[in-house]
């Protein structure tokens, strides 16, 4: 008798450690396929008539919507727009994002705005003092990672979208950490 | 039962068939060419053949003991058996033991002194150095030379000629890879930050498939290239054609042809020497007609692959860096012909 209540407790001994180690286990696939990878990319939202540089809009409908950025959503699209921001050398004057010939991109001040479309316009079309346009140069996906990236150097994204490390040694910490600004507009571009 | 003993003579055959293929072949190290793999293949025929012979030796020891046990299971186990079986029995153990002992210190041996010809004298193989550069997911190769005007860059194709040794120092770009050419010499890493050397040497002339061997990320599979070893003068005109500036484009189509690499997307990574292209994250493309592959040995270097490539490569290789491109199709016509216009 003694001796069949004690195996059973064994088995339900068992059991209990099976449950333990098994359920933190399945608890790890909740990780699993976090977000989709996409590699062939849609034709894009923006268009860079969308864009107004100023409140004062003529006739009645008022302001355009705000474009929405699906790359501001996923975590591969940040990543994959810093190392971009590398390889196109956006480094050489942005510095990181410190600023230097071109104006710092991880404060709070914003020349022309602080929206994916505002950004996207000055990658494509480019900007007075320097700024190029890379219409044509890069395609249009690479422009919106690059867009998502760069509101990510300012916390503007969600912390799990942002990217989490650098490649290199690196100056600044990750994206993931930079604190969030709150964007201002900040006047004419400097001279 | 006839139906059955045909069947395993057949798989039988499609075994000894599929074993004799593996004899020969451009990526195989049982087939060296070159006195490096052929260090190799004899250790690993060595192995091979003692490790067969202790399978077998082991096997009909299992199955003499097997047939030889005492079924019957009512006879009570004898808890201490005679002395003078028992003394014949531990004479055999010893004899086991001293005979494995003696088989690993051989392999031992064998394999360090393999290990140290690989190595040998390599600050005297000075006949030529080539260097590469591993990329995700393809092969910067580089041609140095005292001579400036010498030097240039190819990507994923390696010509090499025969009877010589040849230096290779390699670099990793961006993470570990492993360049390993079976039929011409063992793996070696490519790690960033720090340059390895080992060399190499083709006695017979050849293409040669070489592979990535340490996993690289997505498309690590499809990071191959090809080693062609030829004679000195092959070797010597190849050279030549390679170095200085591409060949200007002489067509109306080719001209539009390079007019679209310069104004569209490919001039921020690629470079054509003689041309304002001269970014360095994707391949050279200065002799790009006269490689027999593209997209690291992944593809043949035909017109329409050229095409399909540049149009949405990520279809070929996902994940790599190069984007779709949405040239318009007698823009992508010309871009093609100019690039198959630089040989």
């Amino acid at each position: 008798m003694f001796k069949k209540t004690s195996g059973r407790r064994q088995r339900f001994a068992a059991l209990r450690l099976c449950v333990k180690i098994f359920i933190p286990c399945l608890l790890l696939f909740v990780a699993c396929k976090r977000e989709q990878r996409q590699f062939t990319q849609p034709p894009s939202t923006f268009k860079s008539y969308d864009v107004t540089m100023s409140d004062i809009h003529p006739g009645s409908p008022g302001l355009p919507q705000p474009v929405q950025n699906p790359s501001d959503q996923r975590a591969f699209d940040t990543n994959e727009g810093k190392r971009l921001f590398t390889q196109y050398n956006c480094s050489g004057c942005h510095f990181n994002g410190g600023g230097g010939i071109g104006p710092p991109l991880m404060d709070e001040k914003w020349i022309y705005g602080e929206n994916p479309e505002n950004i996207y316009s000055t990658i494509v079309e480019g900007r007075p003092n320097g700024m190029p346009s890379f219409r044509y140069k890069i395609p249009d996906n690479q422009v919106r990672e690059l867009v998502a990236y760069v509101r990510s150097m300012s916390g503007q994204l969600r912390k799990d979208v942002a990217p989490t490390r650098n490649d290199d040694m690196n100056a600044h910490r990750s994206e993931e950490r930079t604190k969030r600004e709150t964007p201002q507009r900040s006047g004419p571009p400097p001279q | 039962m006839i139906d059955m003993r045909n069947t395993t003579l057949k798989m039988c055959a499609l075994a000894f068939v599929l074993c004799c293929s593996s004899c020969g072949g451009i990526h195989n190290a049982l087939n060296p060419s070159g006195p490096q793999a052929h260090n190799l293949s004899r250790l690993w025929w060595l192995m091979f053949i003692v490790c067969s012979a202790v399978f077998v030796i082991v096997m009909i020891a299992v199955f003499l003991s097997l047939r030889n046990r005492t079924g019957d299971s009512q006879v009570t186990p004898q808890i201490e058996p005679p002395r003078e079986q028992e003394r014949k029995r531990s004479n055999v153990v010893v004899t086991a033991v001293t005979i494995t002992v003696v088989i690993l210190f051989v392999f031992l041996i064998a394999s360090f002194s393999a290990g140290r010809s690989m190595t040998a004298g390599l600050e005297h193989k000075n006949g030529l150095t080539v260097e590469i550069t591993g990329h995700q997911w393809w092969w910067e190769v580089r041609y140095p030379d005292a001579s400036a005007n010498n030097i240039f860059t190819t990507a994923n194709e390696i010509h090499i000629p025969i009877g010589v040794p040849v230096t290779f120092s390699l670099k990793g770009g961006d993470v570990i890879h492993s360049f390993w050419v079976p039929n011409l010499a063992g793996k070696k890493d490519l790690i960033p930050g720090k340059i390895n050397t080992m060399w190499l040497q083709a006695d017979k002339p050849g293409v040669y498939r070489g592979q990535c061997a340490e996993y690289c990320g997505l498309q690590h599979a499809r990071m191959a290239l090809w080693i062609v070893a030829e004679p000195q003068e092959q070797f010597n005109a190849w050279r030549q054609s390679q170095t200085g500036t591409s060949i200007p484009p002489s067509s109306d189509s080719q001209k539009r042809g390079q007019q679209v690499f310069l104004t569209s997307t490919c001039v921020m990574c690629h470079a054509i020497n003689g041309t304002p292209a001269g970014s360095n994250i994707g391949p050279n493309l200065t002799h790009v007609a006269s490689r027999n592959m593209i997209a690291a040995a992944t593809l043949v270097n035909t017109r329409e692959h050229l095409a399909q490539w540049i149009r949405d490569s990520q279809t070929f290789k996902p994940g790599n860096k190069m984007p779709q491109n949405n040239l318009s199709d007698a823009d992508l016509n010309s871009l093609v012909d100019y690039l198959q216009s630089l040989k």
